[in-house]
């Protein structure tokens, strides 16, 4: 059973939702983000949260997987400042809406003014809200960019226990942990973390507040980032209990802060939640006939075997 | 006087709320004495978090106060915290007229507010004024959302034209959805939608499916207008829901071919006389 606590939905086909609701992922956090190309309408921004907070809920609930949202302003995008003006009225909206576990991802790209300003005015807003903070790191100038964000974020006093700190490598994830921040680790092929050095960092720091996800979105990703490293590591004689740690329960644990996310979700689904529009565990319902070979199944395949690295 | 829509919803939820009921009670004369919809977005955002998402708890008193007060409303699977912001919008008096903040409040909704918001349709002011939300709710492809517009719901019934009520009734064949729960089933049927709905089932059928036989009670009382016969027929030999439902539209049909059927399903026939055999309960076991 496992938490995918990083994943763009909207990005991604139902072969992708069956493949992961075969691979034991029961719920997922995705997060608000930049889309691939910029939205140049405050009006287009909105449409996009409001999917997050409705269809995208829906269509992850069709395969028997809850589905979870941050809400933010990107770094990418707070560079429009007209634009940014403009969501920042609709956040608070949003922020307040069912299942939405954190503000994020937040953080900087390139470390502009208007950066550093969208991001202070969303930590003012999650202190308010009380809800817990994604941080997105810079791909570039990346230890320095995370020192920063950190710095950021005590200066505008949030408590670090209530903020999760994602794309960590090898060089961001001491000073993280030491200063009392969840440590997010992106399996993400050729750009952020691969899971045979993720194995490493597990037996070098254990599980304690480490999270793993797949951050899979438009690029090439891997929406099965989360179960293949848990394979890995357990292949690779980590502890079953540090597994389950960094995949499924310190997610759980910040995101289940903002109390609107708790293991009964999927644990204890009703049969068919009308209200909620949750399908429990069958994808099955509505006329579609069971099918013998499943894409899923094959998927799966890749959890064995050579297909398992993720570099 | 009758107790109106508001004041069952505000008793309901209070009584319900338990140590949330003043904060609740509180709230409801606060926007009825006008407020901004700020507040009212916060108080719809704290609704689930502060009263819980649990069912409302209704006795059958409780429903037939409801159907009173607006007759066809069935509150029954409404949630304490859907009802408490269905109350909220009715005592609700803001700046703007209540379509343009309606509009604004489903452009913005989560999933689960969405079906809350439609549930409560019929029963807001100026209700006409909200059709086209209504229409984009009936367009969802969140089968949740369009049944909260569809079923238990008599909005649909009371302000839809005749086009968006057959084409209502078709999507949810389509989807697989139930007609029972549709709210004026019976009294809103019409030949064109028996018409629509024979074409449909001559195309399930050509296509070597199933068709759900809660349809022919739409057709049943236009049999004749739309030549129906050879179609219930072939519907009488089909399996037993197929069979009871064949016999109660031929029932409604009333005419002398529909009589001549009906005489070689004897069975069926006198189990609907006996009232053993209804729309909601069309196979002999369940009505046994």
């Amino acid at each position: 059973m496992f938490i995918d606590p990083h994943a763009h939905m909207v990005s991604r086909t139902t072969d992708d939702y069956e493949a992961m609701a075969a691979a034991g992922i029961v719920a997922l956090v995705e997060p608000a983000f930049w889309v691939g190309q910029p939205r140049t309408f405050v009006g287009t921004y909105v449409d996009y949260l409001s999917s997050l907070v409705g269809w995208e809920r829906f269509r992850a609930g069709q395969f028997g997987i809850r589905h979870y949202c941050t809400i933010g302003l990107n770094s990418k995008e707070a560079n429009n400042e007209a634009l940014a003006e403009g969501v920042m009225e609709w956040l608070p909206r949003f922020a307040m809406k069912e299942g939405v576990v954190a503000i994020g991802e937040i953080g900087y790209d390139e470390q502009t003014p208007l950066e550093d300003k969208y991001f202070r005015a969303q930590l003012t807003l999650a202190k308010e809200l009380g809800l817990p903070v994604m941080v997105h790191t810079p791909h570039r100038d990346k230890k320095r960019g995370t020192s920063r964000s950190m710095d950021v974020c005590e200066e505008m006093g949030l408590d670090p226990s209530w903020v999760v700190i994602d794309h960590n490598n090898e060089e961001t994830v001491r000073e993280t942990l030491d200063r009392g921040y969840w440590a997010g680790f992106s399996i993400y092929p050729s750009t952020k973390m691969g899971n045979a050095r993720m194995v490493e960092l597990l037996k070098q720091y254990g599980g304690d507040r480490i999270i793993v996800d797949s951050a899979c979105d438009w690029g090439i990703s891997d929406c099965l980032g989360v179960p293949k490293t848990a394979r890995l590591a357990l292949e690779s004689g980590i502890a079953e209990s540090v597994v389950r740690q960094v995949t499924y329960e310190n997610a759980l644990t910040v995101y289940g802060k903002s109390g609107q996310m708790q293991a009964s979700d999927w644990l204890n689904p009703p049969p068919i939640d009308q209200r909620t529009l949750f399908e429990g565990n069958s994808i099955l319902r509505g006329g579609r006939d069971p099918l013998i070979e499943t894409p899923a199944r094959h998927r799966c395949d890749s959890l064995h075997g050579d297909d398992l690295l993720i570099e | 006087m009758t107790v109106t829509c508001f004041e069952l919803l505000r008793d309901w939820t209070c009584r319900q709320a338990l140590d949330q009921a003043d904060w609740l009670d509180e709230r409801y004369a606060a926007f009825s004495r006008g407020a901004n919809e700020q507040d009212l977005h916060l108080f719809l955002g704290l609704a689930p978090r502060r009263l819980g998402k649990q069912d409302l708890i209704l006795s059958s008193e409780d429903l037939a106060l409801a159907n009173l007060a607006y007759p066809g409303w069935n509150p029954s699977g409404w949630s304490l915290d859907g009802a408490a912001r269905v109350a909220a919008l009715l005592a609700f008096e803001g700046p703007r007229p209540f379509a343009a903040m309606f509009q604004d409040l489903v452009r913005t909704a989560d999933a689960h507010e969405l079906v809350t918001l439609y549930r409560g349709l019929a029963l807001y002011p100026r209700p006409a004024s909200l059709e086209f939300e209504v229409g984009e709710g009936l367009r969802s492809n969140m089968r949740a959302v369009f049944e909260s517009i569809v079923h238990h719901n008599p909005y649909p019934r009371d302000h839809f034209d005749e086009h968006r009520w057959n084409h209502m009734v078709l999507k949810a064949l389509f989807i697989g959805s139930g007609l029972g729960a549709i709210v004026g089933l019976d009294e809103r049927a019409n030949a064109e939608l028996a018409r629509i709905l024979l074409d449909y089932a001559q195309e399930r059928w050509a296509a070597g499916r199933q068709v759900n036989p809660e349809l022919w009670r739409c057709v049943g009382p236009f049999a004749e207008r739309v030549s129906a016969y050879a179609a219930l027929q072939r519907a009488l030999a089909g399996t037993p829901a197929e069979r009871g439902a064949a016999t109660l539209a031929l029932i409604a049909a009333d005419t002398p071919v529909a009589r001549d059927l009906l005489s070689t399903a004897p069975d069926t026939t006198a189990l609907a006389a006996d009232g053993r055999l209804d729309w909601n309960h069309l196979t002999l076991q369940e009505a046994a």
